[in-house]
């Protein structure tokens, strides 16, 4: 079976085409570096996502900061990351890499602040 | 009068690198002029990761790429003034500005255009039907969720896959709102493919090309909108009207570079790139001036953003200490399939790095460079489309005598 995809891991997106026979991969053309056969490999067994999001903050020159995960999660469990992180509230100050959830619902990835809020 | 050797108009990506290499190169009398209550420019509200692959060869994101710039200015205490806005450059390089501190004026051996875009608006498009609350530019919406806290809506339609459009989908969806569908008038998308498969096809959000908006409705707010099919001259055509309900219509369909200061203090503009013509220095052709960053044309990337800002603070820098740069007497010209590139004319004495756009999707194109019939730099693309900007490298042992270059696709 062939499978087509398109790279997310950098802005170049390279289409590439995926030989694929029982979830295994047999062989791929189109990327134009190593990481895209990694990337069709990962999105065949277990896709991954990093996320964005921001949460509110409590006396910040701003009412809220921005905060990412720090390494991919899996796709199928963003929505249950994004509770969490809706959940949290911050007192200011708050500063970039900050840890706001450390390994997030167990699975591996930091909440980190991605913006210095001072305190207003 | 104040005075300074270089003033900077505006603290964005390309005016903080700007100001930052200039500083390394010691250029330190410079005065970055920011009318925001902070710098970074459009990076504050940018929270989705994805920026720096080329620049820090890493994943940040918006905020925190600024962040490295704005600590470079703070630990080299590179003067800049925040909530202060500039008024009116003169052709003579004074700078007029407006802040708490009332009306100052500043004059400038170099003047660094670094005002970035803003975005097209419904009103630039001429969408028909009524005028109700709920319509927003992709970045307005992106303003009002990550940098005030306030949700735009519930049910949404996109019109236009520009990146920032896209993004939002995303953004709206992982914050609990239905997007419906994006909607492009265009045959192709205007924004990245890896926007489209992690903003949209990652959520299940469709994408409808050669589709637009015929029409707004709602009185007090958007009630819903009617969605047309397009024909190849990009006209509605009839009985193809399907009907969306929704309560927000996000607008990602364009970016026009913010050159009123330019214009005013007689900075020629290109009409394709509606930034500054400007030679391989980033020097407009009014002396003095320097272009660089979105305000010069459009980019994909803010990393390159900074790179340009920087190659332009090399220029700068020779100017402020000689008082003038080489001339800069070779043009560059495009055939139908390019849209413009940047910088628009050379000197022939040093190598160059030429930006340029395609005007529609190539495969396994050649991108040529010739003077007089002969070719002098090429480079070859497995695909090349408008949605992002292409680089090539000419070296000035290639380049002969003063005759225009052409630049074209070869498919």
């Amino acid at each position: 079976m062939v499978r087509e995809f398109t790279c997310i891991v950098c802005p170049n997106g390279c289409d590439i085409t995926a030989e694929v026979e029982n979830g295994e991969l047999i062989s791929v053309t189109g990327a134009t570096c190593k990481r895209g056969e990694a990337y069709v490999k990962q999105e065949l067994t277990d896709p991954r996502r990093t996320i964005s999001s921001s949460v509110a903050v409590r006396n910040g020159e701003l009412p809220l900061v921005s905060v990412r995960l720090d390494t991919a999660i899996p796709k199928n469990r963003i929505f249950d990351v994004m509770q969490e992180i809706g959940a949290v509230r911050l007192e200011a100050p708050v500063h970039i890499g900050d840890v706001v959830i450390e390994d997030i619902l167990g699975l591996g990835s930091n909440v980190i602040v991605t913006k210095n809020v001072e305190r207003k | 009068m104040e005075k300074r050797e270089v003033v900077i108009i505006g603290g964005g990506p390309a005016g903080l690198a700007a100001a930052v290499e200039l500083y390394k190169k010691g250029i330190q009398d410079v005065l970055i002029v920011e009318r925001e209550k902070a710098m970074g420019g459009i990076l504050r509200q940018c929270i989705h990761d994805g920026f720096g692959l080329t620049r820090f060869k890493t994943t940040l994101s918006g905020p925190e790429y600024a962040q490295r710039f704005i600590d470079e200015v703070q630990t080299y205490r590179i003067p800049y003034r925040i909530d202060t806005t500039v008024l009116y450059v003169s052709s003579d390089k004074v700078v007029t500005i407006a802040s708490a501190k009332g009306l100052e004026k500043i004059q400038a051996k170099a003047v660094i255009l670094t005002m970035g875009c803003r975005e097209r608006t419904r009103g630039a498009l001429g969408i028909p039907g009524e005028r109700p609350a709920g319509v927003f530019t992709a970045g307005v919406a992106q303003a009002y969720m990550n940098l005030y806290n306030r949700m735009v809506g519930k049910e949404v339609v996109i019109l236009g896959s520009g990146d920032i459009g896209m993004i939002m989908a995303r953004r709206l969806t992982l914050e609990g709102a239905h997007v419906q569908a994006v909607f492009e008038i265009q045959p192709i998308p205007s924004g990245l493919p890896r926007n489209i498969e992690q903003c949209l096809n990652d959520y299940g959000i469709p994408l409808y090309l050669s589709h637009t908006i015929t029409a707004i409705h709602g009185k007090e707010r958007v009630t819903g909108v009617t969605i047309s099919e397009v024909d190849a001259q990009m006209k509605p055509i009839p009985g193809t009207e399907k009907e969306y309900a929704c309560d927000t219509v996000i607008l990602s369909v364009g970016l026009i570079p913010e050159n009123e200061l330019s214009i005013d203090a007689g900075v020629p503009l290109d009409t394709r790139t509606r930034g500054a013509v400007v030679d391989e220095f980033f020097q407009t052709e009014k002396e003095g001036f320097f272009a660089a960053g979105n305000v010069l044309h459009v980019h994909d990337l803010v990393d390159f953003v900074s790179l340009e800002a920087e190659k332009l603070a090399d220029g700068v820098a020779e100017y402020v200490r000689g008082g003038r740069l080489p001339e800069c007497p070779i043009e560059l010209k495009t055939d139908r399939n390019v849209n413009h590139t940047v910088p628009q004319k050379i000197s022939g004495q040093r190598d160059v790095n030429v930006t340029m756009r395609v005007n529609r999707k190539f495969e396994n194109a050649v991108i040529v460079l010739r003077q007089g019939g002969e070719v002098i730099a090429k480079k070859s693309m497995k695909k090349a489309l408008p949605a992002e900007m292409i680089q090539i490298g000419l070296k000035k042992e290639a380049i002969r005598g003063n005759q225009e270059i052409e630049v074209s696709v070869e498919w």
